[in-house]
């Protein structure tokens, strides 16, 4: 028993492995698939002009686009240093 | 008016030309008149996995550049005359192929045919777009391995995003997998993604499982679609993959080791 124990243990199911890994791959593949290619620039160009005003850091804007249906949301968030 | 299947996969190698060959003689074997087209320019091989590479004259850039007439570029298979096979060009020019010429070429192929298949090349540059591009129905071929359910999965993404159908707003691209290569046997030991896996990954409708088989590599040598060879695994699993295409309902068969299988079927399961 413990001999089968052995050669089980020494298998691992790289199946479930290989499944796990393609699972968060593609789901994070597709969330980005849809985005309209100038988000990136978008977010640049924003982040240049708010600074102008604000001292934000560069992590403080998020640009978001959710697809529902035939419903596109952008979706900007910006956060303000604390204390002004 | 024919109806234009892609067969695709993203990844090379995982069997799109078998699957092409395969399905295009399994439904002129049905009745239903059908032409294979071959897109990978530069790196012809339909003809020879249909083993008709010596009566190569014309090609499909040969049609499009009007060098020649669809019907003298068209071979006809000497052993269905259902059949009819139009082979890639051999030129190194990547801008052989254009959206109009491909267009122009299938529009033609549609008043006379019930059925087109084409046959896309590995990759996601021209070829591969343009075969997809005027496509009704996909045929996604997956080994389950994980750089071809990835591919595969790419793809998906450009068939409904850079297709005719989705550019025009239409009922979008009807798209169903193939799973080749399957190893019942590695998937029982944990070796292998089992057909669940993938399906449950791309969510996509299955149409059939091809096993592992040595008769594929039997009939590309030969210069036989796999489909002729009735009594091997591969070919039965073909014919029911074109069976369930033409709307049958037919089990699905090679999931299981073959011992498994037998003990199912006599258990009734």
């Amino acid at each position: 028993m413990s001999l089968l124990d052995y050669f089980r243990s020494s298998k691992p199911n790289t199946a479930s492995l290989a499944k796990e890994r393609l699972q968060i791959l593609v789901a994070h593949e597709r969330s980005s698939r849809n985005k309209p290619s100038y988000l990136p620039k978008l977010q640049q160009e924003l982040l240049e002009v708010i600074r102008k005003y604000v001292n934000v850091e560069q992590d403080a804007i998020t640009v978001n686009f959710e697809q529902d249906g035939n419903q596109e949301t952008l979706e900007l968030n910006i956060v303000l240093p604390e204390g002004r | 008016m024919a109806r234009i299947i892609v067969v695709t996969s993203g990844k090379g190698g995982v069997g799109k030309t078998t699957t092409s060959a395969a399905i295009a003689m399994g439904l002129a074997k049905r009745g239903h008149k059908t032409a294979v087209i071959d897109f990978d320019v530069g790196l012809r091989n339909l003809d020879l996995i249909m083993g008709c590479e010596r009566r190569v004259v014309y090609d499909l850039v040969n049609v499009i550049n009007n060098e020649a007439t669809l019907n003298q570029a068209l071979i006809k298979d000497k052993r269905c005359d259902q059949l009819f096979i139009l082979p890639a060009s051999q030129t190194r020019d990547k801008d052989a192929l254009t959206t109009e010429g491909v267009g122009k070429v299938l529009e033609e192929l549609s008043k006379d045919f019930k059925y087109i298949v084409c046959d896309s090349p590995a990759g996601i540059e021209r070829g591969a777009t343009l075969a997809m591009y005027f496509a009704d129905d996909a045929f996604v071929v997956t080994n389950p391995e994980v750089s071809s359910v990835r591919d595969s999965d790419r793809m998906l993404g450009i068939l409904s995003s850079k297709s005719r159908r989705a550019e025009k707003g239409e009922e979008p691209i009807k798209e169903y997998l193939l799973l080749s290569r399957y190893s019942p046997d590695r998937v029982k030991l944990g070796e292998m993604l089992s057909v669940e896996d993938v399906q449950e990954i791309l969510s996509l409708h299955l149409l059939g499982v091809i096993p592992e088989s040595k008769s594929v590599l039997n009939a590309s040598n030969s210069g036989t679609p796999v489909i002729l060879d009735e009594q091997s695994d591969a070919g039965q699993a073909y014919t029911d993959i074109v069976a369930r295409y033409l709307g049958e309902n037919k089990p699905h068969r090679f999931i299981d080791e073959e011992k498994k299988g037998l003990f199912s079927k006599l258990f009734g399961r």
